[in-house]
Order: structure tokens, then sequence, then C-alpha cells
């Protein structure tokens, strides 16, 4: 066993911790991989070639861009904010649990790319987030919003990663089961889709919990100086 | 038929009007890593084609466009691009309603309408979609319907979609790009033989005759493993095979559904901690413009962790019955 492409791993750990520019890293570990694995120069160029053309999938979420800019332009952020600030009883927590829901329900129907950061995080999602979170506690400050933020995109992930494996036909189902075929072991993905509902539900449950919690925390914040400027009167 | 190439060629079309435009303000920098990137999407299929025959010199050049890429990327600057003033956007904000709802939600349903009944669509014997990717060329051609959608409702000027899309796409700079490179990294990984080396390694240092001490070993070494490559598809072959198949289901009996089942998805709480996974923790932050690359990544650890533990539970009581 060849133990020295494992300096690759290293390259990307050292260059991530030391907050150089994450392309150039990823790029000169492949290289640096490739050389320790004894390839020629050819061959590590023409490996670095196909690997990249062949993922170009990767980048298509760019086409949506053209759309949502203009859209942007038009006010689709600030009618997205309006309109949920319209919606009374509409929080933050409900508006979250609800995407992340249906989410994963999709993500189970096999509808992965019906949604994602750039189709609906960006100009959907965060600015309704954010619109229901100053609802409750009005404006928020840089810092708030950019966690409202991130807790949107989080929220589009979990329900994704935690949908897309109750779907018979997709990715990871079929992964699995190509994979202990080639093994000798015969699966159907129906038998390895179920065992994936326990950690959805979980996934709900768990980040469900979460949203409740940060709203509270949230709420919380407002409340304290707002009783502390009571006391003092 | 429309092909995924087709869509590939659209994006290559877009990326250079996102250079020309770059060299335009005088960015030349960008303008150079667009130009570079359009290329590589414009010859892709002829770069496969050729290595498929086994003429390696165009995917050579390809790679010598990525390197291109990685030493460009750090030149970019990246920031927030002047948008139109915000008091215009509020006003046509509340002059177009709910019809500015539309063309977004048009991406989705086409999609979703290409994905599920795509392979019925036909004319005169000859089918619209090429099996092959079909979802992901459904999203480009919602993408080009909406657009034509997104200029109708607003009455936008045509070359204000390349503009904007160009404000959206300098937005994000050369994050956009990670993930491919990412991915194409785990080919090289593979090919390199990174991961064969990982599983010796992890396999090599547990007590195998304990079944905690090998679910553990699966378990995490599927996160660890994903956390390093950025992708659990990437992951679960390797640890499958060192530890899940010989050490769990050969010799201790485990259910190979149950434990690939929750391999799997053991390996996605991985994905949620890692700036490898850059396509789902780092793209977001660059499109929702927060300060810190990482804080999608900080909002996501306690549920990865909590997942962690109950997928572990899970997967000890569940795999020996």
């Amino acid at each position: 066993m060849n133990y020295w492409p494992l300096l690759g791993v290293a390259v990307v750990v050292a260059g991530f911790a030391l907050r150089r520019n994450p392309v150039l890293v990823v790029v000169a570990a492949g290289l640096v991989s490739g050389f320790a694995a004894g390839k020629s120069v050819g061959d590590i160029l023409a490996l670095l070639g196909t690997s990249f053309v062949s993922n170009r999938a990767l980048l298509l979420f760019a086409l949506t861009l053209p759309v949502i800019g203009v859209l942007e332009r038009a006010g689709l952020r600030e009618h997205a904010r309006a309109w949920i600030e319209s919606l009374r009883g509409l929080t933050l927590a409900r508006l979250l649990i609800a995407y992340l829901g249906l989410r994963q329900v999709l993500s189970m129907l096999g509808l992965t790319n019906v949604a994602g950061h750039a189709q609906t995080v960006r100009p959907l999602l965060a600015p309704m987030s954010e619109a229901a979170a100053e609802k409750r506690h009005g404006a928020l400050d840089h810092a708030e919003r950019q966690r409202v933020r991130a807790l949107a995109a989080a929220t589009d992930n979990v329900g994704l990663f935690f949908g897309e494996d109750v779907f018979v036909a997709l990715g990871g189902v079929l992964l699995i089961q190509g994979f202990y075929a080639q093994h000798g072991i015969e699966l159907t993905p129906l038998h390895i889709a179920l065992w994936a509902l326990p950690t959805a539900i979980a996934a709900f449950l768990i980040h469900g919990v979460r949203i409740v919690a940060f709203q509270r925390r949230m709420q919380r914040a407002v409340r304290a100086p707002a009783e502390a400027a009571d006391a003092a009167d | 038929m429309l092909r995924i190439e087709h869509a590939y060629w659209l994006l290559a079309l877009f990326l250079t009007a996102a250079a020309v435009l770059n060299l335009r303000e005088r960015r030349a920098w960008a303008a150079a890593f667009w130009a570079v990137l359009a290329a590589l999407f414009a010859g892709g299929d002829a770069v496969l084609a050729a290595a498929h025959a086994g003429d390696e010199r165009p995917a050579q050049l390809a790679g010598l466009g990525v390197i291109a890429l990685a030493l460009l990327a750090p030149r970019m600057r990246r920031g927030h691009l002047p948008e139109r003033d915000a008091a215009a956007r509020s006003a046509s904000a509340a002059r177009l309603g709910h019809r500015l709802f539309g063309p977004a939600l048009l991406i989705p349903l086409i999609t979703a309408a290409v994905a599920l009944a795509g392979e019925r669509i036909a004319f005169g014997g000859t089918r619209l979609f090429a099996t092959a990717q079909m979802t992901l060329t459904g999203l480009a051609l919602s993408c080009a319907i909406a657009l034509l959608a997104a200029l109708a409702a607003t009455r936008a000027p045509p070359r204000a979609a390349l503009g904007e899309g160009r404000r959206l796409l300098d937005t994000m700079g050369w994050a956009a790009l990670l993930p491919l490179v990412l991915a194409a990294l785990g080919g090289v990984f593979a090919a390199t033989g990174v991961g064969d080396a990982i599983a010796a390694l992890t396999s090599a240092a547990i007590p195998v005759d304990s079944r905690l001490a090998c679910v553990l070993a699966y378990g995490l070494g599927m996160v660890l493993f994903t956390v390093i490559m950025g992708n659990a598809f990437a992951a679960f072959p390797v640890l499958t095979a060192g530890i899940g198949l010989p050490l769990l289901i050969l010799r201790h009996g485990a259910d190979p559904a149950v434990l690939g089942a929750l391999g799997m998805l053991t390996g996605y709480c991985g994905t949620l901690l890692t700036p490898m996974a850059a396509n789902f923790n780092i793209v977001p932050a660059a499109l929702l413009e927060l300060d810190d690359q990482n804080g999608v990544i900080r909002m996501q650890v306690p549920t990865a962790l909590a997942l962690l533990a109950v997928n572990l539970v899970l997967m000890y009581v569940l795999v020996f019955r």
C-alpha cells in the first residue's frame, strides 16, 4: 500500500486552516496526490481535466442567476418580505419548519433539484425569514440578519439530505444497492430506502427543535434590554 | 433532442458574457477567470470524446485550464456589486406584487414536470429529452423559460438579464467554482488510492472482536472520510468495503440493508460539517453574502452532532436485530 497520496489530504487540511484561497488549495492537493502516487505530469493533467469536465453539472445552478437577478431588480426580495409581513401568525419558526418538511417530502419524491440555495433560498426563503423574524422583534442588526440567513440555508441542507435517501431511484440508494450487488449481496432499493425513514424523522424533529430554540433566543435577546429599561423607571 | 450538453453550451454563453462585462469594467482577472471557465464548458464534450477515443491531449489542455483557474482565483475581488436603488425596487415590488413570484416558481415547477413526465414528451417519434441527466436538462430549460417570463412580467430590458446575472455571479466569484474543483479532486483522490490508504489505516487501528468498536469505527469513519472528501458518496464504497462488509456484515452478522442506509446517512452528518462540501456549505454563504465563509456550517453543527448520535444508536440497535 502506497500511503504517500495521503499528502494531498494534508495539503487540503493545511490550506483550509491557513485560509488560503480554496480553489488554489484544492487544485494543489490534486497535483500533490498525483505526484505522490507516481503519476507522470501528462497523466495528472489529463486526470484533472477529465475529472473537471465530467463534473460540469455542479455549476448548472448558475443558469438560475439571470432569472433571479432580473426578478431581484424588479423587487422580488422586497415583495417576499412585504408578503410575509402581511401574513399574521407566520413566525420564523413556522416558516422554516414548514419549509423543512416540504423540502424533505419533495426530496423523498425524487424532486431534489426543485429547491436549492440559488433557486429558492436566496430569492425567497432568506428574505422571507428575515421578514418573519423582524415581525416579532423589530429591525434585525447586521449580525442577527446574517444568522437568520445562515439558518435558512442550513434548513435547506437538512431537508435535502435527510429526505433524499428515502427515495428509491436516487443516487444514495442506488449507490448502496450497486455496491452490495458488486459484492454478491442482492437487495431491493425499497428495502434500503425504508431504513432511512427513522433518521429522516429524527432530522425533522432535531432541526425543528433547534429552529424553535433559535427563535426563543432571539426574542429573549430583544426582551432583556426592554425589561432592564422598565426596571430603571 | 435536448441533451445536457446544450445546457453546458448555454452556460458557456453566460460565462462569456460575464467575462466581456468584467473586461469592460477593467476587472481583468475576473474577466480571464470566467473566459477560461467558459472555454472549459464549451469544449468539455470534445475533451471527453477525445479521451474516450484515446487522445489525451485535449484533456491535458483542460487540466492546464483548471490550473489557470486556480492561479486566477486568489486575484479576483469578490463583493457586493451595485444594484438598482432600493426605492426603485420597492416601488416596482408594490406595482408587480405576486406577479414576481410566478417566474421564480416556474423554475421548480418545470423542473419537476420534466423529471416526472419528460420521458413521455415526444414529437413525431423523436423524444424531446435525452434520458441522461434529464432532470438537470429540465432545470436548464426551466431557467430559459423562466427568464423569458421574468423579462415579460417585469418589462426589464433583455440586457438586464446578463447584467443582473453577472452581478450575482461576481458576488459569488470563485466560490461558484469550488464544488466543481472539489469533485475533480475526488476523482484524483480515487485514482491515486487515497481512499484505500485511509481504509487500511482505520481497519488496522480497531479491536475487531467488539461489535460496538466496529459500529463506532464505521460510523465515525464515514463522518471523517466525508469531511475530508466533502461527499458521502465517495466515502461509502471505501468505508463499507474496508470495515462494513468484512467486519460488521461477515464477522458480526449485521443486516446489510440497514447498515447501508444508516451508514450513508451518517456520512451526510459529515457533509453538514465540512467546507469541502462547498456546493451545500460555501456557495450559500457566498450567495447570501455572509461575512463568515463558514457561517452556514456553524449553524449546522448542533443538528449534525445530535443526528450523528441518533444514527450511531440506531445503527447499533438495528443492524444486529
